[in-house]
């Protein structure tokens, strides 16, 4: 602060505060409802909780001031992703009950793995924090040290130095419609469809017939 | 106090091991298998932003709207995957797909 006013040190020392309380707020929310996906009975569940998971891991980009893909999150995760995945879930109908067979047999071998992995990847954040410090300022700009917003900065990236990765990443999205309405499209024969060529290929003289009918009888 | 790396971090690091863990926990629902799935990609994006913002680097953050992409993408061709899966067999058990054993 270097005397340039203790007002302003306060202030930025308790907005400090506030931002380490609503980070492990929502890292405590995340985690507890990730535990909630993997481990809820019934599969409507997991994805409700796995939508609380994506809007507080969306609140903890928030708060690193990665707000575009906060945004991103919300709307590509929660908006389609989450919907697709509830939209499978309640279509087919499946009895879950019989899925959940097994559930404790799988219990120490996945928590064993589960925990052995953990560990390794904590200690790799020792060891990195160790070696590097670790301790940067909390609030840095995530627009590459420039003045202009996250979003700009982004767009300025991405349409530029990785544009190419840009329209892969198009592409991929394409292929991936295409292929999924490949996969789902089924024609049945059952079911009688219009046939539009067929109806504007009839003429007249194919289906009109101008019948006599004599008086006292009747016509087929 | 000071939030930082190591905090982002330890996060990811938690929701991956939890996807894995959801994925030997459930060992007969694809659904839920996919969840995880989209969990460690999710502890993935975690990971990018982070280094993204304390690095002071814009490049993860690109890379982790790519994972974005990626994850959008597969949650999708999966989903329809297991819908024509369950329109012929009627089941979605894991244990039932062994029809191109060999």
């Amino acid at each position: 602060m270097r005397g340039e006013g203790r007002g302003e040190g306060h202030l930025r020392h308790a907005s400090m505060i506030v931002q380490a309380i609503l980070f492990y707020i929502f890292a405590a929310v995340a985690v507890a409802s990730g535990v909630l996906v993997v481990a809820s009975r019934n599969p409507v569940h997991s994805v409700l909780f796995l939508i609380v998971t994506f809007f507080n891991a969306a609140a903890l980009f928030l708060l690193i001031g990665a707000e575009f893909l906060a945004m991103i999150l919300v709307i590509v995760y929660v908006g389609a992703v989450a919907v697709l995945f509830l939209f499978v879930v309640m279509m087919l109908n499946i009895d879950f009950a019989g899925l959940r067979q097994g559930f404790v047999r799988y219990l120490p071998i996945g928590a064993a793995i589960g925990a052995v992995l953990l560990a390794e990847l904590i200690f790799l954040i020792v060891g990195w924090v160790g070696a590097f410090g670790g301790a940067r300022p909390a609030i840095a700009s995530a627009t590459g040290g420039l003045a202009i917003t996250n979003t700009r900065a982004l767009g300025d990236i991405l349409y530029t130095r990785y544009l190419f990765a840009f329209q892969a990443a198009g592409l991929i999205l394409l292929v991936a419609m295409i292929g999924a309405i490949v996969l789902t499209l089924r024609q049945r024969a059952d079911v009688r469809r219009q046939s539009i060529a067929a109806q504007l290929a009839r003429r007249r003289d194919e289906t009109v017939e101008v019948v006599k009918v004599p008086v006292g009888t009747g016509s087929d | 106090m000071l939030i930082g790396l190591p905090h982002y971090l330890t996060v990811a690091a938690i929701l991956f091991t939890l996807g894995i863990f959801g994925i030997f926990l459930n060992r007969k629902n694809v659904i839920i298998m996919l969840m995880s799935i989209e969990l460690m990609l999710l502890a993935v994006s975690v990971n990018f932003v982070a280094f993204s913002v304390f690095l002071n680097n814009l490049i993860g953050q690109a890379f982790a709207m790519f994972v974005l992409t990626v994850a959008a993408a597969e949650a999708a061709i999966g989903l329809a995957i297991l819908v024509v899966y369950f329109r012929n067999r009627g089941t979605i058990r894991v244990e039932d797909i062994n029809m191109m054993k060999g």
